[in-house]
């Protein structure tokens, strides 16, 4: 259905494609894999075209084609569903489907024959039941996402791209996802899904196909080929140990939440964390896993319950700056949108939170804050030119250990991430798992979410279910299966109160 | 409940105003008399054309700040075509052909040269208020007597009109624009690329090609908002309407369009601009100050948008 051959692509004198082969049949569902900078999102976008190719053939069955634009391409049959949705949202989703394509009379809109399409094209996925007049913007996450593949149908596309698309699902929106890409392959589409998840592409697709430094590096059927040795693909080193090894002592406890409640969805949630250990959070999209780390960090107003800092200080009603003071830390989820600075340097967003430290009678130093930047850059192996590079420059791997060197030079000792690892290649995984891990050890108390259950399971030393907007169960993650943590999370079991 | 307030909030604040002066002036009959109305409908005629343009380009997410000196270019150069004795149509063709055109002069620099609308049309802003005062040789444009005076007076000529012909043309653009924007494909594009451009070029549309058609658009409706302004005033005058960008604006913010693009409409931008002209006539009746008004205006166009910001958030 899709082949490439041979293709290559330079921004400049960065090579992104040098000799890619890719083929995918009819009813195929191709999982791409491939480190962030590997090369795919140009790959797509050279397909989907929204790129051109320097040298090298993109094929649709037996016929070369060189679209030279994503509008040649979508009424060619190619559709690429963007990793960051790109829709309208002050649109309704009608107008999102048919954003195009629309029937037209004259240059007038034909409501009615919109409206039946946009109707057909939605009964194809009742389990969200979408109606046409609904803005976008009101739309949960799952459901664009949905809206977006709809559109792509709506051009009739025989080759869809995925790119991530499970990326801001929680687990059981993915999981109609998948159903969904299973039926549309077994339609006689040609799929190809990209995802750093392993376990995921194992549920979706057949064959696998892994990208490095922009080449082609390998590809076969999936049932053929471990994680380790997908992995060892990837990264082009063998890696043995993808979570780090953990010798945890407990200390003191140092923040301690109890019935925590907000407006924004936390209803209730007691937890304990200790010097030295690390607590995971699970839970469902929505279940209220940000709104906790939130409410702990003071984002949120605290409604009812308390929270306290080691020595029992009352934190509930203290300031953000009062909390970071008291040694909280804090990594938001949206690194684009919340966490870092995209145009200013890598100094500057490190340093954000402890400016004060760094100024001598209201200037700042800036010597001081290059080197301790360039400090920290080393501490985390974050890969840049220099302190002073741009934040945006940098791959996501590295923006989100930026991000976490912000709270090394901030000195917190009570670190709240929030999905640390969202978006990140399995390479600069790694590495942020032993950064955490290296936090611990020297003392700090760690809390994360995750929506990634394996990572959970990997690095924490206990993990707390939240469903609903409560924290159903802490328990240490020895005592854990996967299957019990899914169960709490769906809401399966509700005969258990918390206990740590 | 939160679609009405979004769809009636400036038409309650609009009844408000009118409700208020009504009372403060002491001589409701008076204020509502068929004679205001058609003042203040007068006074209206020129922001309210040049604010159905901008309605069409906010909603595209852009702006367009030299509306004030095309209203006074197009003015000066209707003037200089009528003062060859030619036909008044012409003077008319005229006018919205140079509002187009430095419309499409705007969209160039935007698409083709990468200024954003804001620096783009803050030149152009300067330039065609320079040009304007070239073609009038820096002094007004009488012009010769023709139906074109009779435009935008206050009490129209046969009494039959009830209003002034350019009340009527304006109210008949507005359901034009209406029209365009809600039922067709090109007004439905509009909004497209306002609410997300990259979206929209992953439709297949192309988001500079109707950037170029919107400001052409436009630069035609303020065009003839400058010659409905020529006509009130009786001569093209190149120092006129200064400043009348910020009224427009303001209308077009005031009745619910979000400066960030993909939202807004004919109603609510004809309903801001008729809330200030009531707001400004209130003001003259009970003798206050312009600096009141001015003072009042910029205190109602932040708390608009305030309002409209909380809607969204409780949304």
């Amino acid at each position: 259905m899709l082949s490439v051959r041979n293709v290559h692509k330079s921004f400049g004198a960065t090579r992104a494609l040098a000799g890619v082969n890719l083929t995918v049949r009819a009813g195929q569902v191709l999982a791409l894999l491939g480190e962030n900078g590997a090369g795919k999102s140009t790959l797509m976008n050279v397909v989907a075209g929204g790129l051109r190719p320097d040298s090298g053939d993109v094929a649709l069955g037996d016929k070369a084609v060189h679209f030279r634009s994503p509008a040649e391409a979508r009424a060619g049959g190619v559709a690429l569903i963007h990793q960051e949705l790109l829709l309208c949202p002050q649109l309704t989703v009608q107008e999102n489907l048919l954003l195009g394509l629309e029937s037209s009379r004259a240059g007038f809109l034909v409501a009615q024959a919109n409206r039946n399409r946009a109707v057909e094209l939605l009964s194809r996925f009742p389990h969200l039941k979408l109606i046409p007049e609904q803005r976008v913007a009101d739309l949960p996450v799952a459901a664009r996402q949905i809206v977006e593949i709809a559109r792509a149908l709506a051009a009739n596309a025989q080759v869809l791209l995925m790119d991530e698309p499970t990326s801001s699902l929680g687990a059981d929106d993915a999981e109609h996802l998948h159903k969904l890409i299973k039926e549309l392959s077994s339609q006689g589409r040609a799929i190809v899904y990209i995802s750093h998840f392993l376990e995921e592409v194992r549920r979706v697709a057949s064959h696998y196909a892994v990208l490095r430094d922009g080449a082609s590096v390998a590809e076969g059927l999936l049932a053929d080929a471990t994680d380790a040795q997908l992995v060892s693909q990837m990264v082009g080193r063998d890696v043995t140990q993808l979570f780090p090894v953990r010798n945890p002592s407990p200390g003191p406890v140092m923040c301690k939440a109890q019935n925590l409640a907000t407006l924004r969805g936390l209803h209730s949630a007691s937890l304990e964390v200790r010097a030295g250990e690390i607590v995971g959070i699970a839970g469902l999209m929505g279940s209220g896993r940000t709104e906790l780390m939130r409410a702990m960090f003071g984002l949120d107003d605290i409604t009812s319950g308390d929270l306290s800092d080691g020595a029992g200080n009352n934190l509930s009603n203290q300031s953000v700056r009062a909390r970071m003071a008291a040694g909280m830390g804090f990594l938001s989820e949206d690194r684009k949108g919340e966490g870092l600075a995209l145009n200013l340097s890598i100094a500057d967003n490190t340093t954000l939170s402890s400016l004060p430290r760094l100024a001598r009678n209201g200037l700042l130093s800036l010597r001081r804050q290059y080197d301790e930047t360039a400090e920290n850059m080393r501490n985390l192996g974050v890969k840049a030119q220099s302190p002073l590079q741009p934040v945006g420059q940098l791959s996501g791997g590295n923006q989100q250990k930026v991000a976490l060197a912000r709270l090394a030079a901030q000195g917190a000792n009570i670190w709240l991430l929030d999905e640390p690892t969202r978006g990140v290649d399995i390479g600069s995984k790694v590495q942020i798992y032993e950064v955490i891990a290296a936090a611990a050890a020297k003392g700090a108390a760690v809390v994360m979410t995750s929506s990634y259950l394996p990572e959970l399971l990997g690095v924490c030393d206990r993990i707390g279910v939240m469903c609903k907007g409560r924290l159903v169960q802490v328990r240490a993650t020895s005592d854990f299966t996967a299957a019990q943590i899914l169960n709490l999370a769906l809401g399966a079991s509700g005969s258990v109160e918390s206990s740590s | 409940m939160k679609n009405i307030l979004r769809r009636f909030g400036p038409v309650m604040a609009l009844l408000l105003v009118i409700g208020t002066f009504a009372v403060l002036t002491g001589a409701p009959e008076r204020y509502l008399s068929v004679h205001n109305l058609r003042v203040v409908l007068a006074q209206t005629v020129t922001v309210g054309v040049a604010a159905l343009g901008m309605t069409m380009i906010v909603i595209t997410g852009g702006i367009d700040l030299s509306v004030g000196s095309v209203i006074a270019l197009a003015g000066v150069t209707a003037a200089r075509v009528l003062q060859t004795g030619t036909s008044p149509w012409l003077a008319i063709a005229a006018a919205m052909a140079m509002g187009s055109f430095v419309g499409l002069v705007n969209a160039a620099a935007i698409t083709r040269l990468k200024v954003i609308p804001f620096v783009a049309t803050l030149g152009s802003l300067g330039a065609a208020r320079g040009i304007a005062k070239w073609i009038a040789h820096e002094q007004t444009v009488d012009i010769p007597t023709t139906w074109l005076n009779e435009l935008a007076v206050t009490v129209p000529l046969h009494a039959a009109w009830l209003v002034a012909p350019g009340v009527w043309v304006a109210a008949a653009l507005s359901i034009v624009v209406f029209v365009l924007l809600s039922r067709t494909v090109f007004g439905r594009h509009l909004y497209a690329v306002g609410s997300n451009e990259a979206a929209a070029k992953a439709c297949g549309l192309s988001p500079d090609r109707i950037k170029l058609a919107v400001y052409s658009l436009a630069g035609a409706f303020f065009g003839l908002s400058g010659l409905l302004q020529m006509s009130r005033l009786r001569q093209g005058d190149p120092t006129v309407a200064a400043g009348v960008e910020l009224d427009v604006i303001a209308a077009v913010v005031i009745g619910g369009a979000s400066l960030s693009g993909g939202q807004g409409g004919v109603v609510g931008s004809l309903v801001g601009a008729l809330l200030m002209a009531f707001l400004r006539n209130g003001s003259q009746q009970m003798g206050w100050p312009t600096y009141v008004q001015e003072t009042m205006i910029g205190v109602i166009i932040v708390f608009a948008v305030a309002l409209d910001r909380v809607r969204a958030r409780r949304g």
